[in-house]
Formats: C-alpha cells, sequence, structure tokens
C-alpha cells in the first residue's frame, strides 16, 4: 500500500501527486518511471517518476486522465493508497556535461522531460527548455522549467499562451542560433517524429522518452516493444529513452491505439487519445 | 499379473461446455476412484516410478496410505518431498516421468500417479487439514530469494524449515511466477497456488512483490545488507520473437504477454477487470509446446471463432503434455503442421490480417536429436487471422545478469551453476530454475531449488 500524502491539480486533468514508495525513492534516477496499479482490478501503468524524496520516502508523479485507470488514480484524495508501485524501471538518462542541451516537452510529456533537465542542469550544462501544448490550460510545470532553464520558451497550437505554433517552430529558432549538443523531446508521438525530423536537417543528436504501452515493465511480456535502427527492442528494459532519428513512430502510433476501440466501448468516455494530450 | 480395474479415469468437463468457461477441466478423483486407482498399485521393493520423479517423491508410500484411506497423511508424506503437490498434481508431466516408469505400465496402463497426488493434496486442502510441519530453530542466517515461482517457493520453504529467516522478493504484484501469470485458470486454478504460497509463508517466508532485483536493489546490494545468501531463480521470463516483417503489428503477442493479460491480469473478465485482451476472430498460435496448447485454448476461452496452431515440424515432435494436446483437438483447435510463419501483413492502422506462411518438411536430425524442418521452396501460402500469438520459447531475462557483475552465464544468457549446488561463480549465491536451465518444467524447478537449499544450508552453517 502506497499513501497518497498531496494531489495538487495542475492543469485540466492532470494532477501531481506525492505518495509513499520508500524503496523507489531511495533507488530513482532521473528518466526512470514506475508500473503502479491504484486497486486490485486495475491495470498496470507506467508513469515516470517526477522526483523523489529519499529522506520522506516520497515520490512524485504527474498523470493526466486518459483512461480508466489515470481517472481511478486521479480520483483518489489525500491519504488514500495506491495498491501496488514497482520501479524504479527502465534505464537512467545517460547524463554527462555536454555544453547546451535543448529540452522539449509537449503537454504531459513536459513531467517526464522536466527529472531529466534537471540532471542535465545539475551536471553543469546550459539547458534550453521548450514547453509546447494544445492551449494555454494544459500548460505545465512552467515554473519549475524556468527555474532550471537559461531560457524558456512556450508555444500553444492556437496561440493562447506563449507563441502561436507548435515546438518545433521554437527548437528551430534555438538551433540557428546556438550550437545545440543534443535535444531531448518528450511528448505524443507526433510531435516527437516532428522534432526528430527537424533535428536531422540540422544533425542535431536527439533522445526521445517513448511510451508505448506496457504490462509488465520488466522485459518479460514484450508488449513495449519499439523497431529502432530497423531492430525491436523493448522500451522498459532498453529505453525509455532512444535516439529518435532510429525510431519507427509511424509503428509506435499504431501500437498505441490498439486497444483504443476497447477501452472507449467500455468507459463511454470522451475522446481519449494521444493526440488530445498535446 | 492381471490388473483388477482399468486405470481409473478422471471426470471432466465436456469440451462443448469447458470452452466457454475458465473452470478447471478435470473435476479430480472422487473418493472411490482413488481407492480403485491407489489399489492398482503393486507396492514395489524396488520403486522404479520414484526414480522418475525429480524430487523422489515416496510414491509406494503415499499410495499405500490412500489404500488406507489415511488420504491427509498420504498428503503430508508427499510433502515430505514435494511441498507443491496440488500444483504438480496438476501440471508435472507424469507420462514422461514417475509414470513411464511404472513396472504396470509394461502390461497395460501404469498407476494414475499423478490423478491420486492431485487428489490427496486436494483432499487435505479441502478438509482444512494442512498440516505445517514444525520449523527448526532459528539460526539467525538471513536468506533472499529472488523470484517466487517454484524455484524460489521450493528454496524458501526447505530454508525455512531448517530454521533460516526467508524473504522472496518477487517483481510481479502477486507471488507463483508462471503459475500464476503464464498457466490458465482452466489448467491450475489460482486459489490453489495461492493456497500452496500460504502453507509456504506459514513457514514464515516474508514475501516481498513489486520488488524488482537489479533494479530496487542489487544481488550485491543484497549480500551487503542483511542477507548471508541469496538464490536467483527468476525464470525464463524474455519472449522470443520470430525476426520476420511485420511481427510488431498491432495484434501480434508473445504468449508471455498474451497470458499474462488474461491471467494475471484477468483480462478473461474485462471489463470488470481493467486490462483488455482482443476476443473473438480467427487467432494463430504459434509453436508447438504448453505455452502454444495454453495460448490456444485460452484463444478458444475468450471467444474466438477458430484458433488455429502452426507448428514447424510434425505432430510426433510437438514437445506439448499429450493430455494438453488431446485437450486442445477436443475442443476444437485446428492443427497445421510442417508450417511455419515467414511474414505478418497488416492493414493501414497496422493491425495484423493474414500471415504468409511456408510448408516445410523434416530433414536430418539436429542438436536435439529431433529432425529438423526444412523450408519446402514455392511453397507459399496464405492465411487470414485476427490475432497472433508467438508462443516458440523464452530467452533468459537479462535484468540480474547485467547488474550484476562477476556472476557468469552462458551463451544463451543463463546463469551458470552447479548442477550438485547450485553454486554459482559468486560466493554465497546460489541459482535454479529455468534461468539456469532454459525453459523447463516445474518439478525441474523445484529439484533445482531442492539441491541449493541443500548447499546453501551447509554454506550458511560453515559446513564443508
Ligand atoms: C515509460 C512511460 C512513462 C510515462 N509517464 C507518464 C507520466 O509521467 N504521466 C502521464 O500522465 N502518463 C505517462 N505515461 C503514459 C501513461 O502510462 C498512460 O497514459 C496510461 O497507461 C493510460 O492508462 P489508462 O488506463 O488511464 O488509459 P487506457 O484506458 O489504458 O487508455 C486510454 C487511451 O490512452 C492511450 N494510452 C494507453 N496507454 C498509453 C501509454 N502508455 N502512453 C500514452 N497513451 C496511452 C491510448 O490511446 C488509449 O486508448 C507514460 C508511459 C510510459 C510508457
Ligand atoms: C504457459 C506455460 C505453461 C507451462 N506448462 C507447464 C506444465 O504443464 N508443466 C510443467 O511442468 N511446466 C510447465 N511450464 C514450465 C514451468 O512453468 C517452468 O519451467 C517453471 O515455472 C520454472 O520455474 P522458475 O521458478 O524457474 O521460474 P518462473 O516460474 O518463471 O518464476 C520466476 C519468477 O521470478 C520473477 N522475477 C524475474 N526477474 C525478477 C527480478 N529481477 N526480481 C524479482 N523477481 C523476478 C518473475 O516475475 C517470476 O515470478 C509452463 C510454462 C509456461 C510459460
Ligand atoms: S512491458 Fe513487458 S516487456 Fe516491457
Amino acid at each position: 500500500m502506497h499513501r497518497i500524502i498531496s494531489k495538487k491539480k495542475i492543469a485540466e486533468d492532470i494532477f501531481k501527486i506525492v505518495l509513499e514508495a520508500p524503496v523507489v525513492a531511495a533507488k530513482r534516477k532521473a528518466g526512470q518511471f514506475v508500473v503502479l496499479r491504484p486497486e486490485e482490478t486495475s491495470e498496470r501503468i507506467p508513469l515516470t517518476i517526477f522526483d523523489s524524496d529519499a529522506g520522506k520516502g516520497t515520490i512524485t508523479i504527474i498523470v493526466q486522465v486518459v483512461g480508466k485507470t489515470t481517472r481511478k488514480i486521479a480520483s483518489l484524495g489525500e491519504g488514500e493508497n495506491l495498491l501496488d508501485v514497482a520501479g524504479p524501471l527502465g534505464n537512467p538518462t545517460h547524463v554527462e556535461r555536454k555544453g547546451n542541451i535543448a529540452v522539449v516537452g509537449g503537454g504531459v510529456g513536459t513531467a517526464v522531460a522536466y527529472p531529466v533537465a534537471k540532471a542535465f542542469k545539475e551536471e553543469g550544462n546550459n539547458v534550453m527548455g521548450i514547453i509546447g501544448a494544445r492551449t494555454k490550460d494544459l500548460i505545465i510545470l512552467e515554473d519549475e522549467m524556468s527555474a532550471i532553464t537559461s531560457e524558456l520558451f512556450i508555444t500553444t497550437d492556437d496561440g493562447s499562451y506563449g507563441r502561436k505554433g507548435f515546438v518545433t517552430d521554437a527548437l528551430k529558432d534555438i538551433i540557428e542560433k546556438n550550437p545545440v549538443a543534443e535535444v531531448l523531446a518528450v511528448g505524443p508521438v507526433p510531435m516527437m517524429k516532428a522534432v526528430c525530423d527537424l533535428t536531422k536537417q540540422y544533425n542535431v543528436k536527439t533522445m526521445v522518452s517513448l511510451n508505448p504501452i506496457m504490462v509488465d515493465g520488466t522485459g518479460m511480456c514484450g508488449a513495449c516493444r519499439v523497431t529502432v535502427a530497423g531492430k525491436t527492442r523493448f522500451t522498459c528494459v532498453d529505453g525509455p529513452e532512444f535516439n529518435g532519428h532510429e525510431v519507427d513512430f509511424d509503428e509506435l502510433s499504431k501500437r498505441l491505439k490498439g486497444y483504443s476501440d476497447m477501452e472507449k466501448h467500455y468507459i463511454g468516455h470522451k475522446g481519449c487519445n494521444l493526440e488530445n494530450k498535446v | 499379473m492381471k490388473d483388477k480395474h482399468d486405470r481409473q479415469k478422471m471426470p471432466e468437463q465436456k469440451p462443448s461446455e469447458r470452452i466457454k468457461n475458465f473452470k478447471e477441466v478435470p473435476f479430480g478423483y472422487t473418493e472411490e476412484l482413488a481407492l480403485n486407482e491407489a489399489s492398482r498399485c503393486l507396492e514395489c521393493k524396488k520403486p522404479m516410478c520414484v526414480k522418475g520423479c525429480p524430487v523422489n517423491v515416496p510414491i509406494p508410500d503415499f499410495i499405500k496410505l490412500v489404500k488406507q484411506g489415511k488420504f491427509a497423511e498420504a498428503a503430508r508424506k508427499i510433502k515430505e518431498a514435494n511441498s507443491l503437490p496440488a500444483i504438480c498434481g496438476r501440471v508435472c508431466p507424469q507420462e514422461d516421468q514417475c509414470e513411464k516408469l511404472c513396472v504396470i505400465g509394461k502390461m497395460s496402463k501404469p498407476v494414475a500417479i499423478g490423478a491420486l497426488e492431485r487428489f490427496v493434496s486436494d483432499y487435505e486442502r479441502e478438509k482444512r487439514n494442512v498440516a505445517i510441519p514444525k520449523v527448526s530453530e532459528k539460526t539467525g542466517k538471513k536468506v533472499a530469494v529472488v523470484g517466487s515461482g517454484p524455484a524460489g517457493l521450493t528454496v524458501a520453504g526447505e530454508l525455512a524449515k531448517k530454521g533460516h529467516e526467508v524473504t522472496i522478493f518477487e517483481a510481479l504484484h502477486k507471488p507463483g511466477g508462471v503459475l500464476v501469470y503464464g498457466i490458465p485458470e482452466f489448467r491450475l486454478p489460482k486459489k490453489i497456488v495461492e493456497s500452496e504460497i500460504d502453507y509456504v509463508k506459514q513457514l514464515g517466508v516474508k514475501i516481498v512483490t513489486n520488488a524488482v532485483i537489479g533494479k530496487s536493489a542489487t544481488v550485491a546490494e543484497l549480500l551487503e545488507g542483511e542477507f548471508n545468501a541469496v538464490f536467483i531463480g527468476s525464470g525464463a521470463g524474455a519472449p522470443k520473437f520470430m525476426n520476420i516483417p511485420g511481427e510488431n503489428c498491432v495484434g501480434v503477442f508473445s504468449a508471455n504477454e498474451y497470458l499474462t493479460r488474461s491471467n494475471l491480469m484477468k483480462a478473461y473478465m474485462f471489463p470488470e477487470y481493467d486490462t483488455p485482451i482482443p476476443r473473438g476472430g480467427i487467432v494463430a498460435v504459434v509453436g508447438g509446446g504448453n505455452v502454444a496448447m495454453d495460448s490456444a485454448r485460452t484463444a478458444l476461452r475468450l471467444g474466438a471463432e477458430k484458433v488455429i496452431v502452426l507448428y514447424r515440424r510434425s505432430r510426433e515432435e510437438m514437445p506439448a503434455r499429450i493430455d494438453e494436446i488431446h485437450h486442445a483437438e477436443e475442443e476444437g483447435i485446428e492443427f497445421h503442421f510442417l508450417v511455419n510463419p515467414i511474414k505478418f501483413i497488416c492493414d493501414e492502422h497496422g493491425k495484423v490480417k493474414e500471415i504468409e506462411c511456408i510448408k516445410m518438411k523434416l530433414g536430418e536430425p539436429d542438436d536435439s536429436g529431433r529432425k529438423r524442418p526444412v523450408k519446402i521452396d514455392n511453397s507459399e501460402f496464405s492465411v487470414k487471422i485476427d490475432t497472433v500469438v508467438i508462443a516458440i520459447g523464452n530467452d533468459p531475462n537479462p535484468l540480474i545478469q547485467k547488474t550484476t557483475p562477476g556472476l557468469e552465464v552462458n551463451k544463451w544468457g543463463n546463469i551458470i551453476s552447479g548442477k550438485e549446488s547450485g553454486k554459482t561463480s559468486i560466493e554465497g549465491v546460489y541459482a535454479g530454475g529455468d534461468i539456469v536451465t532454459g525453459s523447463a518444467t516445474v518439478i525441474e524447478a523445484m529439484g533445482a531449488g531442492k539441491i541449493a537449499a541443500g548447499a546453501i544450508h551447509k554454506f550458511l552453517m560453515g559446513e564443508k
């Protein structure tokens, strides 16, 4: 049992939750995730560890409600419990001093990008940040991101906040002005693909953190497989970060929709597809 | 030497009914059937059957107790050698082990040792008469066991009986290994696995779930911390794929994923349980072992219109248990022998819709002694399907090997450990079960667990 210490709504359908998970808190590094189950009948779902406090034995997660399990998690209040939390899983980000790093977060992907950006900053890199979303209400972690970046750019598709346009527009400006050693992009698949298409033209190494459907998170089931450089890799044990220029994003996006019909049929729920996450 | 009776057949659900539910297929013996069957045993002075059992269950002794109607005592007799009899009575390949060597089998059918084992352990449990053996005085030594499959449970139980403090670390949220995530309910009801695990817990073993060793803690950290020895029984848990085009199409599953969704996550009870799994349509299962049979029969129960098994050799080479093949055939599963998929074709949504196959013929025997399947040129054909389950075996999961420097593994990634001791290349670290042998059987994993327990005990007590 993992008690929820605090819960805060940080945007429409997005919650920041601090929960007890001492084993995970003691071990976790940037880039890792947990697999959790709110209750006995739930699915096992992966969520990035946004932050942790080893002393208090807590971890922080940021959850966007997209389907049944995330909805269940969001419905729990402070003092209530999540049934299982396994982790930390996945490989920690390889952090080294590289100079200028550009970190791009799309929608709730910003929650995944933030701990990595922070680790790069702590390693002495100059981190430039971009966060993008469909609209103003979906921009999250602006304060946190601006605290660790030398410059932070915000874009919204509808122009309701920051610059009107896509994260790629802002990224293009950064790359053209600065020698960028590496880009890290996390967000919906179409966004990561667009970023990679752009950075390829400039020949800038780009890491992406992938979000396929998972079951065990330990390399046992193969649900999380993605094609990288023509080879099948398991995101949970080989990733979650990969060289974006080698990822087959079309395949990933099709695999992510594999259960949409079944899930929708049963939750009779307003469009809960990935695209809505931007 | 004439049989008083024929071998007693276990009553079971009719095929037409059982394909609509996940309940166990055979009902088990009644007391009368058990007594009849037990009376067939000759109580040989030099029992061959015991030699065929990897953990040397005292078979004639327990059957003698059955003859006397002392069913619970019979169960306890088995438990002297095997702490998971209700499981072994159901899933052991008895036809290749104890029953194969039964003397009566030479003239007629061998004594149904497995069915009797199952009967007495069910009797003991259902009568709530499970005896917990006395545990030796505490030694003050602590052992960490990685994985809660049959190997880990056995090591843990044996060491606890000897007075050591044992903690099992299990990556998933439920203990049992393949017994809970792989083997389906209709062959091994989960409440039986649970009660056998309860028994191990009652011996004093602590089980920590959601603990992924290599991630939550490494083997070295366990040893540096509170534990005096570590046993690794992490199983052969990484699915093999065929490396052919289209394998990552939506609707192409590894058997591990398909069975885990259905068994562990109870997808067959969707939407009551939240984990989805495709139902209906035409399902193709690739492979010919127990895992393939379990996947095929699961697909049928999930509502498939038709289930076909594609196997690249012929029926004779199929590694699945005879009972399981027979059950699958009764249930209407179609077998296609001497064919192998070469390509999966998907629609515009990336969903699999067709398999391109090639016909095979048997050539010269290979390393395994079985005839090697060889492609027949220009024999390609295709079948329309909706779901594919790939059940062609598992590789060892590398998580622990990668995070344990100094742990020797072979070229396939299996941990190398001594046959007589389970000792690995690291002092105080032992291993056994599928992670050492590659995919094998429940009883072999238990046998390895038992051997390792003996060696660990000696190590902890400083004996040579
Ligand atoms: C390594 C990793 C880290 C992640 N970190 C976070 C995080 O920090 N915060 C967060 O909010 N989400 C994160 N996700 C995504 C999260 O796991 C999914 O949103 C969640 O599994 C959906 O579960 P559900 O039962 O609520 O939705 P479901 O009912 O299962 O699905 C609803 C719809 O959501 C989409 N979906 C399903 N699974 C995923 C998935 N894995 N990723 C994206 N979309 C999916 C599908 O289109 C599906 O139809 C992460 C995913 C991975 C693999
Ligand atoms: C579908 C299927 C059907 C089968 N049918 C039969 C049958 O009818 N008869 C028969 O005799 N055999 C059968 N087998 C084979 C048998 O189940 C295995 O040989 C046996 O379970 C191996 O036992 P084990 O203890 O070595 O490993 P497993 O049962 O695989 O257990 C390993 C456990 O370790 C856990 N683990 C792995 N890595 C870690 C880690 N890093 N940290 C913590 N925990 C970890 C896993 O989650 C798992 O619970 C079948 C196998 C399958 C898959
Ligand atoms: S989630 Fe099962 S292998 Fe990655």
